[in-house]
């Protein structure tokens, strides 16, 4: 896919994230996405701490940052407040971790998906509450480590199905996108920009120190994710689904195998994580043919 | 215009009237009507706002702090456990410094559950930093959303608007509805400085350490000290304009009292009864409502009470452990204070309890009657 991807940069350098944050970098795709008429409201995430502490800002953007579990809420109280003081213009952009979307948050997405309320929704999604230090979430693979989940008795239920859990809401714009191909996330965010209701896009972001591998390894593992299909590329229009990313033959272990978080898994547990892959694929085969 | 209309009726008018722009509620009893009415205006064109018809009362706060912060005038309206779900957001829009007006309809809290008056949701948030305001009347309830908004824009606190359930939210009154033009040229257009603006990016509420945090909050102190004054003006200029005013706290024949009755809400209203026949009895006794509590018009008490030798508190709420919440905070007011009264602290009404001219009596008899009191005073306890 080839696309012109704007020059101009709402984010400032000098931010606070981690080398190799992926979270950064589908910030920045995104912001160049949407442009200047953008607002953005931050729940508690990695991102109320990237975006930088007070006096200083990351992003050339209006940010709000917000309560965890209010990123939905706000975004559609400020959506409301500019419709109605006529800026009708501006899109309003919910910016928030797993935690603040699986969990905390969900209800709140819930409310306002319903509603169809006139904002994007962006999960970034690392699957687990890395700026509290790796704590697993709802959105933490099976079988995966984090700081609650040791090695040897790793997380036991897979991971929440989200973009499921938002096609129950009907709403008109679903996407997952990767920071390994950004062409394809900022013709999302465009696409997302001209609809009108509520509409979702799943990030899925390596996280160097919680997934525990190198900084330089980012791209790469985002990358596989999406070839390998642990993490495929696609988007659901008013409920037509649409795989924007052909996935190749790569196996999962090219993907697990990188990560730190994956080093006790035996190759049963492989097997089984292919297995649902494998499965999870041809169900979204089916739904887009 | 003159109509017969409820408490939560009057808030509505009064949210109406204030020009709000997005209403952000969730049901709850004895609240919602208000939303309700004010639905019906935005529907007929009375009213242009947006409403969210949220999925709780944590998410009604979360948008219209969204919305404040956006620079709109937000209006929400709660009551007892759905005040309760929000106090996180609670904290969040004083300090984020957004001039938001909520309507509390003053419910028990559960459990035991139980739907009738009872100020304890509102005064377990006296440290949120918001104003708050608890009326006697549906007119009071009307006039004090309008006089709130010009308040809260002015020195960038929100206001709480505290009414007693059932006793004002579903009983009928005679309302003075203020002329529409009248109230625009009180209250002016909302025009925050800051706030989330495409051609003007900023970023709000980040981060903040230990290097500026205290700042913050002495600033929120500092307005909060402001508003006393703000407050009084706002309601002087509600008189010059509409003949009517409240004052922060309201004395009621308390030349030379000997005892004063400390009172709020509708409770005022039954013991202007009691104090009018012991005046005719020739007993020197006298009332102070307490309209403001938040900031606590600590100055304005203690000179209204110089002179008293008691001081009755009645209080329907309670802090278990240590007893009614105004008598805390009048024992504290008048603690540095020379010669200070004694307080009596007496817990009465809980859960819709009636306060009755029986209560009041009976109030100021054992006030009266005991020279020292005990910390806590109940009254016709069935135990």
């Amino acid at each position: 896919m080839s696309i012109e991807i704007p020059r101009e940069e709402y984010l400032f350098s000098g931010h606070t994230g981690c080398p190799g944050c992926g979270a950064v970098l589908a910030m920045r795709h995104v912001l160049k996405g949407l442009g200047d008429k953008t607002v953005v409201a931050i729940p508690a995430c990695c991102w109320s701490i990237i975006a930088g502490a007070f006096p200083y800002a990351t992003l050339n953007v209006p940010l709000m940052h917000c309560a965890f579990e209010t990123g939905a809420a706000t975004a559609a109280g400020i959506k409301a407040a500019l419709e109605i003081r006529g800026d009708t213009e501006t899109t309003v952009l919910a910016w928030a971790g797993d935690g603040g979307t699986f969990d905390i948050g969900l209800q709140a997405l819930s409310g306002a998906a319903e509603r169809n309320d006139d904002i994007i929704f962006i999960c970034y999604d690392n699957e687990a509450y890395m700026n509290t230090g790796i704590q697993r979430s709802s959105a933490t693979p099976w079988k995966t480590w984090t700081s609650t989940t040791p090695a040897n008795t790793p997380k036991e239920t897979p991971k929440k199905d989200i973009v499921a859990t938002m096609m129950a809401h009907h709403i008109p714009y679903i996407a997952t996108g990767s920071v390994a191909y950004p062409a394809d996330l900022i013709a999302k965010v465009r696409k997302a920009k001209e609809i009108r209701g509520t509409k979702f896009i799943h990030i899925l972001i390596p996280c160097p120190p919680g997934w525990r591998h190198p900084s330089e390894l980012t791209i790469k593992i985002a990358r596989l994710a999406v070839l390998s299909r642990v993490f495929p590329l696609y988007e659901i229009e008013d409920g037509n689904h649409r795989v924007t990313v052909e996935p190749d033959d790569t196996r999962v272990s090219e993907y697990l195998k990188l990560q730190g978080r994956f080093r006790h898994l035996d190759e049963t547990d492989i097997e089984v994580i292919q297995a649902n892959v494998d499965r999870e694929w041809s169900r979204i085969e089916c739904l887009s043919a | 215009m003159k109509k017969v209309i409820t408490g939560n009726h009057a808030v509505s008018y009064g949210a109406m009237l204030a020009r709000a722009q997005v209403i952000a509620a969730y049901p709850i009893t004895p609240q919602t009507t208000i939303v309700e009415h004010l639905a019906d205006f935005t529907a007929d064109g009375q009213l242009d706002a947006r409403f969210i018809n949220v999925e709780s009362e944590h998410s009604a706060m979360a948008a219209s702090v969204g919305a404040s912060a956006a620079g709109a005038r937000a209006f929400t309206a709660s009551s007892s456990h759905g005040l309760a779900l929000m106090h996180e957001m609670l904290h969040v829009a004083a300090g984020s410094r957004l001039p938001i007006v909520m309507a509390n309809v003053n419910r028990a809290l559960g459990t035991n559950w139980n739907l009738w008056a009872d100020q304890t949701d509102s005064l377990s948030q006296r440290d949120t930093g918001w104003l708050q305001f608890y009326c006697e009347s549906n007119q009071e309830a009307l006039d004090t959303v309008i006089q709130a908004y010009r308040v809260s824009e002015q020195v960038l606190v929100p206001s709480m608007i505290c009414l007693d359930a059932f006793f004002i939210s579903h009983t009928a009154e005679i309302v003075d509805i203020p002329d529409k033009a009248l109230v625009d040229s009180y209250l002016p257009e909302c025009n925050l400085v800051y706030r989330l603006d495409p051609a003007n990016p900023c970023t709000l509420y980040g981060v903040t350490s230990a290097e500026f945090y205290y700042e913050f909050r002495y600033k929120l102190h500092k307005a909060m000290e402001d508003a006393i004054r703000v407050a009084r003006e706002a309601d002087d200029e509600f008189r010059e304009m509409f003949g009517r005013s409240y004052g922060l706290v309201e004395q009621y024949r308390m030349e030379d009292a000997e005892l004063v009755l400390v009172t709020s809400g509708t409770a005022a209203s039954t013991s202007r009864l009691v104090i009018d026949e012991l005046r005719e009895r020739g007993e020197r006794v006298g009332m102070l409502r307490i309209r403001m509590f938040r900031p606590f018009p600590a100055e304005e008490i203690r000179n209204a009470l110089r002179g008293a030798q008691r001081v009755a508190v009645m209080d329907r709420n309670m802090s278990p452990g240590q007893g009614g919440i105004m008598a805390q905070e009048l024992r504290s007011a008048l603690c540095n204070t020379p010669d200070r009264p004694p307080v009596y602290g007496f817990v009465v009404g809980l859960g819709g309890r009636d306060i009755t001219t029986d209560v009041v009596h009976r109030v100021i008899e054992e006030a009266l009657a005991t020279d020292i009191p005990e910390d806590i005073i109940w009254m016709g306890v069935k135990v």
